[in-house]
């Protein structure tokens, strides 16, 4: 049987009445050394090179806060020395060298070595590790130590490889840690060498990180960095307008226009790694040239991005964003309604008798991407071409893509956060690549030699030329470059991102 | 005898989860969606998709894959989760405490919400009080309760904000806890301004949840009441003296409860799926929000752990409510 004295029971009611007023409270204390971001996904798990999360572009900024990647990168793409501060090939590019950086420790203190780097290499190159692109770390092997030193032959060449060592699943974890925990446990309890380290974690609702002391790039602003899981955009938008978070990202336009002028609040929205594109599939009626040829140039991208996007966002004619190694910005398939009309004509077509067939597209996937495709139907249909839209889930897109049986059309997006064009032009349009829609014999041929191009120059231009070809044939629609809008309180600095990824540690500070 | 029946209904439970295994597992590798599909990189050849499906079991024949996988589930082990790369089993222990601990919340509030609101609108009958009463009800039936949490949020965390919008607890003060039962532990622990941190976390999403089934309360229980008010029992009653608020809590609420209780069981049964889109959108942490992610990313073993999960709550839901009315009610008790 309790006793309870009235002092007590004071005292009880009190701690419940703070304990309900207490978020006012800790959300004024945001402003002070902890920054609440309030995330649009959820983070599944802690490891960043292997399973599904490993390839998913949204909650790369999370694993950057937590881990290192081999090679850093800065907001405009460029690479820069992460935990390797070196790194290149022989001259016959036979053999690679990487320096690994000295004086770095795992968040448990035991001291990161190259030893950890071959591991961690070999570990995402095994086939039956779940590593989604293990067939780029298998491009190198026979691994030999010498000091800080790691080199290595050269099994395939592929000349993106130190790029993907900046890319998805190119995060250096710790051997012996790993070995000792297991996968169960290093999900338990993760550590890594990067900013900010695990302090807890409840999944579908936070991550919260503590500053790294001893991180090898200084100190972190923020002693404590919380992201909040916070799917839901009304649920984001409510965030930061009650100042519940300090930052917030991918929010609809339209909220973001309202609350960027708003007193408190500031907002930068700028074009992003990830695109929006319609497949063609190579089947009718779209092996007709004039029927590809005039889908593209009905399509009046800047109207779109205007009226839906409110202006955010950059229209594009090959899969090359500007900020691409491979964007040629000379390779234009202009707004041109008179000509789709012409070519159609001369197929057979009119707007009386109408080219037919299915656009599949997704409705809430991207923003305004349902809208989209219903403004373009709409402008197929004023030269000639009647296209049933038709709604799916993304997950059916993937099956039906890997297994070349999407419609005609199908509207995706795109992301390439490290602007080489194989993963752009390359994975999209090759027809050996389980994600490509169009296959044909003369593309296979353009692209074919530079896969393994060992000029850079040469490939890079070779590229811009593939994108050319694929332009005058009409193989692939590409639409625009999103924009990503970011809202955040005004005594912060945000520094926009290319790559999408906003890292608290480098690129969120106090104003 | 009472046992007998449970005995009897749990053989019968068990016969339904078989069921519902045997068609989640089928139906999820019917429909569209492979999650090999929707983890494969760019440049994956035919051979790296074939390790993939293999490093997930996903390349047996279904039957085998069936026979695995109930194997396991016999044994308590219900597989590994492929997004999460933990245990089925460990997930869903650690979020199905705070579905709970919101669904029963959200049960509490309907209920006394409800039962009130009933008792007023009975004590008002014929006059202006009962028609306001039926139809604020009447809107209150008419809003699902996705729509109530959007309203919730405009008015409570953006127009006066005086309620923390997601999550469950502060993240400053999700520490110690030794169970995932947050509000029980914190109350039987004295830590009760972690209680109320976690009661202003809950107090959006439990609204949402329970004012549609307070409306459906609102409405049965009403009626209910209302034709026991005039039985002879309650008209004996009066003519005794018995104050009008006494008639209807002493005398009538008592034979008017059964329907509503049963009804209400039911009713929570879909409170509990109502939790899917209410935790998400408040960023609430139980099996609704994990449920959608699951769903998302194709993740095979941890929506069908889900799903039995699920089947289980409500079979010992309707179970439960079975005993309490036959409990309430000696005629139903001998039948």
């Amino acid at each position: 049987m309790f006793n309870v004295t009235r002092r007590q029971a004071f005292a009880a009611g009190g701690g419940l009445i703070a304990g309900l007023l207490a978020p006012r409270r800790f959300a004024a204390a945001a402003a002070g050394n902890t920054l609440n971001i309030a995330y649009n996904v959820n983070l599944p798990s802690f490891d960043p090179d292997v399973g599904p999360s490993s390839v998913n572009p949204t909650i790369q900024a999370i694993y950057r806060s937590i881990f290192d990647q081999y090679i850093g990168q800065k907001p405009n793409l460029s690479f820069e020395p992460g935990l390797l501060t070196g790194w290149g090939w022989n001259n016959d590019k036979t053999k690679v060298w990487m320096d690994v950086r000295p004086n770095v420790v795992w968040h448990d203190g035991t001291p990161f070595t190259p030893e950890d780097v071959v591991w961690t290499i070999k570990r995402e190159a095994d086939p039956k590790g779940g590593n989604m692109v293990s067939f780029v770390w298998a491009s190198l092997g026979n691994f030999k130590v010498d000091g800080q030193r790691i080199s290595a032959d050269v099994v395939n060449y592929d000349p993106t490889i130190f790029k993907w060592m900046a890319f998805l699943a190119g995060y250096v974890l710790p051997k012996a840690y790993y070995e000792k925990v297991g996968p169960q446990g290093f999900e338990k309890k993760p550590i890594g060498t990067g900013p900010y380290m695990v302090d807890a974690y409840e999944g579908n609702a936070y991550l919260r990180l503590k500053a790294n002391p001893k991180y090898w790039g200084g100190k972190p602003a923020f002693e404590t960095v919380v992201f909040k899981f916070v799917p839901d955009a009304t649920s984001r938008v409510a965030e930061i307008e009650s100042g519940s978070s300090d930052v917030t990202l991918e929010v609809p336009y339209e909220e973001f226009d309202r609350l960027k002028s708003k007193a408190g609040i500031r907002g930068v929205c700028t074009p992003i790694s990830d695109i929006g594109m319609i497949f063609i599939t190579n089947v009718e009626p779209m092996l007709d040239k004039n029927v590809r040829l005039a889908m593209c140039h009905a399509v009046d991208k800047q109207t779109i991005i205007k009226r839906l996007l409110r202006g955010y966002g950059v229209a594009i004619d090959t899969l090359e964003a500007p900020e691409y190694d491979a964007y040629d910005p000379s390779i234009k398939v202009p707004h041109d309604p008179a000509l789709a009309q012409k070519l159609l004509a001369a197929s057979g077509y009119s707007k009386e008798k109408p080219v037919k067939f299915t656009i599949q597209t997704t409705r809430g996937y991207k923003p305004k991407d349902y809208e989209m495709i219903q403004a373009i139907v709409g402008m197929w249909r004023n030269v000639g071409i009647d296209a049933n839209i038709e709604v799916y889930e993304i997950a059916k897109h993937f099956e039906l893509r890997m297994s070349h049986k999407l419609a005609p059309a199908a509207f995706y997006n795109w992301g390439n956060a490290i602007g080489d064009p194989t993963c752009s032009t390359g994975f999209a349009m090759f027809s050996k690549s389980p994600h490509s829609a169009w296959h044909s014999d003369d593309l296979d041929a353009k692209i074919g030699p530079f896969w393994a191009e060992k000029d850079e120059k040469k490939r890079i231009q070779g590229w811009k030329e593939v994108d050319r070809y694929i332009a005058e044939q009409g193989y692939v629609l590409p639409i625009l470059q999103y924009a990503q809008p970011i809202l955040y309180k005004s005594d912060l600095k945000v520094t926009p991102n290319v790559s999408g990824a906003l890292q608290p540690a480098t690129l969120v500070a106090k104003a | 005898m009472l046992l007998a029946v449970v005995v009897n209904r749990m053989a019968v439970a068990l016969l339904t989860l078989a069921g519902v295994a045997v068609v989640v597992f089928v139906l999820l590798r019917v429909v569209p969606g492979d999650p090999i599909a929707m983890m494969i990189s760019p440049g994956a050849s035919a051979a790296d998709i074939a390790a993939l499906k293999a490093h997930y079991g996903l390349d047996a024949p279904l039957l085998t894959q069936f026979w695995i996988w109930t194997k396991g589930v016999v044994a308590g082990d219900f597989g590994t989760s492929i997004t999460l790369h933990v245990y089925v089993t460990e997930v869903l222990a650690s979020r199905l405490p705070a579905t709970l601990e919101l669904a029963i919340s959200a049960l509490v509030v309907a209920i006394a919400l409800g039962g009130g609101v009933a008792v007023a609108g009975t004590l008002l009958r014929r006059t202006a009080g009962e028609t306001v009463i039926d139809g604020l009800n009447s809107i209150l039936l008419a809003v699902p309760d996705f729509i109530w949490a959007l309203a919730l949020v405009l008015l409570f965390a953006v127009a006066i904000p005086v309620l923390p919008l997601t999550g469950r607890i502060d993240p400053a003060l999700a520490e110690g806890f030794a169970t995932k039962f947050y509000l029980a532990e914190s109350i039987l622990t004295g830590r009760l301004a972690v209680a109320g941190n976690i009661l202003s976390h809950m107090t959006m999403p439990t609204l949402a949840l329970a004012l549609p089934l307070a409306a459906v309360i609102v409405r049965l229980l009403k009626q209910s009441l209302k034709e026991a008010m005039v039985q002879d029992y309650v008209l004996l009653a009066r003519i005794k003296g018995f104050r009008e608020l006494r008639l209807v809590l002493q005398e009538a609420l008592r034979n008017a409860v059964g329907p509503t209780l049963a009804l209400t069981g039911v009713q929570f049964t879909f409170l509990i799926g109502g939790t899917v889109i209410v935790e998400r959108i408040f960023a609430y942490p139980g099996i609704g929000n994990l449920a959608i992610d699951a769903v998302i990313n194709r993740d095979f073993p941890l929506i069908q752990g889900l799903v039995l999960l699920f089947g289980l709550i409500f079979i010992l839901i309707n179970i439960g409510v079975d005993l309490t009315v036959a409990t309430l009610n000696p005629r139903l008790r001998h039948a």
